[in-house]
């Protein structure tokens, strides 16, 4: 996939003065979208110049028609805030854990930052914040000096998204593992199933502070409100290594916490080992019992399911 | 002609939205509703509670898909991997007809997610109208095309923009959905008669219409659906039912969403308007004067 920013598109400098070709549209669409993809200033007005350094209203005169009341730059102006409010709210909604860690200010810097190196390439606003952790990860002052915890927050806070639809296949039934010798048997991880290690209990950190906003939400007439209101900064939680599957149950999601040694299993399966490679993936640290208590619990909630050539492998690897 | 070959010859009556505020109601007290639009995105997933709530809406209601991504006008070519999650859902739903908007919303593969106005210029229609032919034939589905509401205007516009719809139609020998309020809010920002627009566009060609709320502001009118439809958009809407004929109308509400019976009886508010037009001998097709 390659990094799009409204700055690497030729030929954004002038509108066409006539549209009468697909070539001569589609510059003057590519020219009006980069006067909306320019963050707006402070105030939410747009931007006070153009790519090219030539002031937004002289650039918006050029290609739109004042009205009786309002000028060329105010009727590009309601688009330009349109586009911004539309994307950040997206993000806003998809990462209210990250947005809690940073504060109100840091975050909103973060996601300009982010929405300006990474606009939308998808159709559908639910992908937007798929490289949010690959850009925290590339540029790590936006987020200083909780860096690593904000880019784990940005990963389970992904995952959820991904689990939330992703497919289900049909699970693999207990006799068929019992049928397969373990050094042949390879059993795959159903795709609506993320795992994820961190350095600290980012899962009880979300789950902290959405309860604290829903408890706000409850407490306030304002209910309309709600997508807009600013939550207080929560508290860096303490580091401790944690281990999570995030995971659909009855078309909920949930996180699971697992041991080290259970991760492992989990991990290697998904990587396409053997039952007995997977196994001693996990090492010492598990008993015989232990191992078949989890494996029954795994079946029961229907995470494994058959290998298949087209199956993707999850996005979000353990780190 | 409530039924044509846009609407694949149904008679679908009153709709309203389905929004996720309203799926318990919806699945636990099943409402008597004539019919539910979905927001085709909203459902182009893999899994989970998306299509398990549809599968159950589709299993006691008719559903007619609506989408918002499409993008007819953008330059940019159709995304072929889009298209084949959209007719998936089209044979799921087995929708009659499927809507999208007359607008350009993405640029070399950067989406604004937006519903942009296409400057109004014959090569644009032509343009438009292509994608909409390659896209029909790709779903194997009638498709009504919606015009936008819309808060600017182009110096390189070459007619109104109910030619412009006109134009696109025709060339793509498509059907119209009839926004009755982006009619109205957009008359009201730019300044023209909305019932010009309304007497303009091919009245065979409308398969559907949508009403829904606004907000005014100092200068213009937006465009938010998070209100009652107010009386200058029901009137509008009387004067396109007795044009076009008592077409599928729908009631779009998407924001401070109030609870369904709400939504509904709102809906069903055009019923006032529909039993005088059922009643009325069907107009014959007329045209207007661009600036009448």
């Amino acid at each position: 996939m390659t990094d799009r920013s409204a700055k690497s598109s030729p030929a954004v400098t002038r509108a066409p003065q006539q549209v009468r070709t697909r070539r001569e549209l589609a510059a003057f669409q590519r020219h009006m979208a980069h006067t909306l993809f320019l963050p707006l200033a402070p105030d939410d007005t747009i931007a006070a110049t153009f790519v090219d350094g030539r002031p937004m209203e002289e650039v918006a005169a050029e290609f739109i028609r004042p009205s009786d009341r309002l000028t060329a730059l105010e009727r590009l102006e309601i688009y330009a805030r349109c586009y911004w409010y539309r994307i950040t709210a997206s993000v806003y909604e998809d990462c209210p854990g990250l947005r809690a860690l940073l504060g109100e200010a840091r975050f909103a810097a973060l996601v300009r930052a982010f929405l300006v190196k990474f606009p939308s390439r998808s159709f559908t606003l639910r992908n937007l914040c798929a490289r949010l952790p690959r850009f925290i990860a590339a540029e790590p002052a936006w987020t200083a000096p909780h860096s690593r915890l904000a880019y784990d927050i940005a990963r389970f806070e992904w995952a959820q998204t991904q689990v939330f639809d992703s497919a289900a296949l049909p699970p693999l039934p207990a006799d068929s593992i019992a049928s397969t010798p373990p050094h042949r048997l390879r059993i795959a991880l159903q795709p609506h199933l993320t795992l994820l290690a961190s350095d600290w209990p980012v899962d009880r950190f979300v789950i902290a502070v959405k309860t604290r906003e829903a408890q706000r939400a409850e407490a306030s007439n304002t209910v309309t409100q709600t997508k807009t209101r600013r939550p207080r900064r929560a508290p860096v939680p303490a580091r401790k290594r944690t281990y999570i599957v995030v995971h659909r149950y009855k078309h909920r999601v949930y996180y699971k916490r697992v041991s080290a040694a259970g991760f492992a299993i989990l991990s290697a399966l998904d990587q396409g080992k053997t039952l007995t490679a997977a196994l001693t993936a996990g090492g010492p640290r598990a008993s015989a019992a232990e191992i078949r208590r989890w494996f029954a619990t795994w079946m029961e909630l229907g995470w494994f399911c058959r290998r298949t050539p087209s199956r993707n492998k999850r996005v979000v690897r353990p780190s | 002609m409530p039924a044509n070959r846009f609407n694949a010859f149904t008679d679908y009556g009153i709709g309203i939205g389905l929004r996720v505020p309203h799926y318990a109601h919806i699945l636990e007290r099943k409402p008597v509703v004539d019919w539910f639009e979905i927001i085709s995105e909203n459902y182009l997933v893999d899994g989970g509670r998306p299509l398990e709530v549809l599968d159950d809406i589709l299993e006691q209601y008719r559903v007619v898909q609506h989408g918002v991504s499409l993008y007819f006008g953008s330059t940019d070519k159709p995304d072929r991997s889009h298209l084949k999650r959209l007719k998936a859902l089209v044979k799921r739903t087995k929708t009659p007809w499927l809507s999208d908007h007359l607008c350009w919303g993405s640029v070399d593969g950067t989406y604004t997610h937006d519903l942009l106005p296409m400057p109004y210029t014959f090569a644009a229609a032509k343009h438009t109208a292509e994608k909409i032919r390659y896209v029909r034939e790709f779903l194997e589905v009638p498709i009504c095309v919606e015009n936008v509401s819309s808060y600017t205007e182009y110096h390189v516009s070459e007619m109104t923009e109910w030619e412009f719809l006109t134009e696109v139609v025709e060339r793509a020998d498509c059907g119209i959905l009839l926004d009755v309020n982006n009619i109205y809010v957009s008359a009201k920002n730019h300044g023209f008669d909305p019932y010009a627009y309304i007497n303009g566009v091919p009245h065979e060609r409308v398969g559907q219409m949508h009403v829904a709320g606004h907000t005014k502001f100092e200068k213009y009118i937006l465009d938010t659906h998070d209100h009652p439809v107010l009386d200058p958009v029901w009137k509008l809407y009387a004067h396109a039912i007795a044009q076009c004929g008592v077409t599928a109308t729908l009631l779009e509400w998407d924001d401070k969403i109030p609870a369904f019976g709400e939504v509904h009886d709102e809906a069903l508010k055009a019923n006032q308007f529909i039993g005088g037009a059922r009643a009325a001998k069907p107009l014959a097709p007329k045209k207007a004067p661009a600036h009448a």
